[in-house]
């Protein structure tokens, strides 16, 4: 019953989106992809910054990591083999890709967590930017990832339905991990990180879990951005796409799920209807930024989660 | 050898410039513990400050004969510019902000660093005396006076240009310490750093300070970026923004908050990336800055001129 309630979203979404895919027009379907690639990216950067308090301007290093990763593997298993249909394989082969690319920025996000989240605030953003420009200038010096040019020919195999999927996947792990021991540890953390370390929270511990599964995550965001653009280069992980996801985050509201999901699609749905002028979208971004800032720090929701306001309002009125 | 001599020499150059940033960094850290991360891009403004007022005076223009008035003229100009930019931008961005969490000013401080970078590469307005904003394509910087060669060794050539910039530079970073460690604004603003509270409580005008302070570094960024397009006239939008990020580093890796460290920071980094770069690993320029900055964090957090400061409840 349990294994159920936790599959439910994954069944009754699978065809929902598959019908989408079906009848929705071109153009929809491309922003409706797009806004689920976001809402990965922008969930999975809210368990860095939103649960944990921390703060991480390094997503697109992860997100490159991702990418590459996927890119190589469904290029080398590219042609079905054994008889399996090619729907099968090449759907297998990207979900195999995916998986790996995942564990990959997993690791690395490790690797970077562990030395810099000893940091705190600011420094943590600069160090968590430096490792973004490391990583992406490592790519650009290795020939065999295709260097400055990047890696071209990647086989189209994102759809709606693997879009969807992975931006529920990502959520309700969010959702999930903040009900657990773990999310609560991490939310102490974000509230005082001195109290949460007397009560005996391993705070880095926790930094570093919270860093680990929010690269994983914006490591599947790359892998299926690059499947769908059929082209993966360091310049589309430059740490401006970083501040992008981060604008999402801080548009939500730092801690809400719901908030960090709305954004993404809001802010896809404004681009899109913006498009032509391509050349304000990061002064809309920044002043966005700004404003937010000077006028309501906490974002559209603060720390709560949408549903929590309808109950608030109830509850008033009752009292 | 001369070839090792040339990449002392750039790298003393490039160090320098990185070194004038930094001092920014420092001293707007020092006070308000605060990344102020648009002080890359007042840089930017700074250059593009020099080049309209440059065109204005006609230094452009056929026949120009050069001279120390107009030099000045320019030079003066594009600090003022800076330091106004500065100044409007703490009296904007970060003063509403000062009694809020340290990450609320952070991401302003992003928010405003990307609004001029992109803002400039926006279509010229209609209407105004000069094309602003300047739009992505890069500009070339006009020649304030002629390159020539002073001194020559070991088939180095030294023209005046790298004198002039080591010169101004020194002298600038020399007129900093001066206010700072002599005179009365130097003690406030030390003060604040040291405690606003008590500070406050003294008597000392904390706002003042700080907006001086901001204007004194964004006027030292403006003549950085001035001493910089001098010797590479190709300026544009997003030219402060990795300066500005290794400046940063510089100013971490000196002791953020300390001016002497600031300048050890900056030409210690220019002369490590020069080296790596021009005996190693030309490609790998951009990420010998950050390399550095996580080896400092790990390993001497405070820097090399920073005093330890223990962290209380």
């Amino acid at each position: 019953m349990r294994a159920l309630r936790s599959l439910a979203p994954f069944l009754l979404g699978a065809p929902v989106f598959w019908l989408v895919q079906c009848y929705a027009p071109p153009t929809l379907a491309i922003v409706l992809l797009m806004a689920g690639v976001n809402v990965i990216l922008a969930v999975s950067l809210n368990m860095v910054n939103g649960f944990t308090g921390q703060f991480s301007l390094g997503h697109a290093g992860f997100m490159a990591i991702g990418a590459y990763t996927t890119a190589k593997i469904t290029l080398a298993l590219g042609d079905p083999a054994g008889g399996v249909p090619p729907w099968l394989w090449s759907n297998g082969v990207f979900l195999l890709a995916l998986l790996a690319g995942m564990g990959l920025s997993a690791l690395m996000g490790l690797m970077v967590g562990v030395p810099s989240l000893r940091l705190r605030g600011d420094y943590l953003a600069i160090v968590t930017l430096g490792f973004n420009e490391i990583i992406r200038v490592l790519i650009e010096n290795v020939r065999w990832l295709g260097g400055a040019t990047g890696i071209s020919g990647v086989p189209p195999y994102t759809t709606l339905v693997w879009v969807g999927l992975a931006a529920l996947a990502t959520v309700v792990t969010a959702q999930r991990l903040l009900c657990s021991t773990h999310g609560r540890a991490m939310l102490s953390v974000r509230e005082d990180e001195v109290a949460a370390e007397a009560m005996g929270v391993d705070t880095v511990g926790y930094k570093v879990r919270a860093f680990a599964l929010s690269a994983a995550f914006a490591g599947l965001g790359g892998g299926l951005l690059g499947h769908y653009i059929l082209l993966v280069t360091p310049k589309s992980f430059t740490f401006v796409k970083s501040i992008e996801v981060v604008v999402m985050v801080v548009l939500g509201g730092m801690g809400s799920i719901s908030g960090a999901t709305l954004a993404a699609v809001l802010l896809t749905g404004a681009l899109e209807l913006m498009r032509g002028l391509d050349q304000y979208r990061m002064v809309m971004y920044s002043l966005l930024l700004v404003v937010l800032m000077l006028a309501r720090p906490t974002g559209l929701f603060g720390t709560r989660e949408i549903w929590e306001f309808w109950g608030a309002k109830k509850k008033k009125a009752a009292a | 050898m001369s070839e090792f001599l040339q990449h002392i020499v750039n790298g003393v150059s490039v160090g320098t410039n990185y070194a004038l940033i930094a001092l920014g960094y420092t001293m707007v850290y020092g006070v308000l513990k605060l990344i102020n991360f648009a002080h890359g891009d007042v840089y930017m403004v700074g250059a593009f400050a020099g080049y309209f007022i440059a065109h204005a005076i006609g230094v452009a223009a056929e026949g120009y004969e050069p001279s120390l008035f107009n030099t000045a003229l320019v030079f003066v100009g594009s600090m003022g510019v800076c330091a106004l930019l500065g100044y409007l931008i703490e009296r904007l961005a970060y003063r509403p902000l000062r009694d809020r969490p340290r990450l609320t000013s952070l991401i302003t401080a992003i928010g405003i660093s990307f609004l001029l970078e992109y803002g400039f590469q926006l279509p010229a307005w209609a209407g105004l005396p000069i094309e602003f904003p300047p739009g992505p394509s890069p500009r070339f910087f006009p020649e304030l006076f002629p390159r020539t060669v002073w001194l020559e060794v070991w088939d180095v050539a030294f023209s005046n240009y790298d004198v002039i910039a080591l010169g101004t530079a020194l002298a600038l970073m020399l007129a900093l310490q001066f206010i700072v460690y002599r005179t009365k604004f130097g003690v406030a603003m030390r003060a604040v750093s040291f405690d606003p509270n008590s500070a406050a409580l003294m008597g000392i005008p904390v706002d003042r300070v700080i907006s001086i302070t901001f204007a004194l570094g964004s006027a030292l960024a403006g003549a950085a970026a001035l001493l910089m397009a001098i010797s590479h006239p190709r300026i544009d939008p997003l030219m402060g923004m990795m300066p500005g990020l290794k400046a940063f580093v510089a100013a971490v890796f000196g002791g953020i908050g300390s001016v002497p460290g600031a300048m050890v920071g900056g030409i210690l980094l220019g002369l490590s990336e020069e080296m790596v770069a021009g005996y190693a690993l030309s490609s790998f320029r951009d990420a010998i800055a950050f390399a550095i900055l996580i080896g400092v964090l790990l390993v001497r957090p405070e820097g090399l001129f920073g005093r330890r400061t223990s962290e209380k409840v």
